[in-house]
């Protein structure tokens, strides 16, 4: 299809690779020519997904993570995919400050980045088999 | 790069490093951690000026150390703040209880290495 493109990675699940995941998803955007907050927005919204993969999905586990990247129009999408624990209650999850982790210094404000910084942010999980988080933002507003 | 810890009598200053993300977040929270357990530290400041990218594990850092600091008034500030530093922090309601300077306040150039 013309004005489309699609990359995906799969990568391991250790913090290493959240920066790794933040700047595919950056570079792949430039064809999008954003501007410099518009990339800050993507890689904090990739890193929250990412991190939440490694931290509640795996549990610190060694497992892989995928991410598919897609553009369309001036549109860029987003599915970071793990095969973790699931979340039992996603409503409950997305809340502000809500978090399972305070004794890590995990603020709770993951979903609540994704959804201030991306147009729309969708997440489908079922328990025991795995969680995937869409997101998309439109470039050039 | 490296965060870089500093004390100025009672005062932690923290340079942080240029991507506050999870695993670096998860280095200064022990690092700090460690000087708290060491020496009494009423105040931390933390220097922003070399930082580009930060996500909520830098929020829940700073909330950590907040609690860690016993959650008093004027215990935490944050020097050399961008404007997208700022907008996170004014986000996710930490500017509530963190002092943000512009500039860093001249005490707080000698430090000694901890």
């Amino acid at each position: 299809m013309e004005n489309s493109n699609e990359a995906t990675i799969i990568f391991d699940s250790r913090p290493e690779n959240e920066g790794l995941a933040r700047v595919t998803a950056a570079a792949f955007c430039t064809q999008l020519n954003p501007t410099l907050e518009e990339v800050a927005d993507l890689k904090t919204a990739v890193s929250e997904a990412v991190t939440n993969c490694i931290i509640h999905g795996y549990k610190g586990e060694i497992h892989k993570i995928r991410m598919k990247c897609r553009l369309k129009e001036n549109t860029i999408y987003l599915d970071i995919e793990d095969d973790g624990v699931g979340i039992p209650d996603i409503a409950k999850a997305m809340e502000p400050l809500y978090t399972t982790r305070a004794d890590q210094d995990r603020s709770g404000m993951g979903f609540t980045f994704m959804e201030a910084f991306m147009d729309e942010v969708k997440v489908t999980s079922q328990v025991g088999k795995g969680t995937c988080v869409h997101m998309s933002k439109k470039i050039g507003k | 790069m490296k965060p870089v810890f500093e004390t100025t009598g009672t005062c932690l200053n923290i340079k942080l490093p240029q991507e506050l993300d999870h695993p670096a977040s998860e280095l200064i929270r022990r690092e700090s951690d460690r000087i708290m357990g060491k020496i009494y530290i009423r105040t931390i400041c933390f220097d922003f000026g070399d930082t580009e990218f930060m996500d909520s594990s830098g929020v829940g850092l700073i909330m950590g150390r907040y609690r860690a600091l016993g959650m008093r008034s004027g215990c935490m500030k944050a020097c050399h703040v961008s404007g997208y530093i700022e907008k996170l922090l004014r986000l996710s309601g930490v500017s509530r209880f963190l002092e943000v300077e512009k500039t860093e306040p001249e005490t707080q150039m000698e430090g000694r290495s901890v």
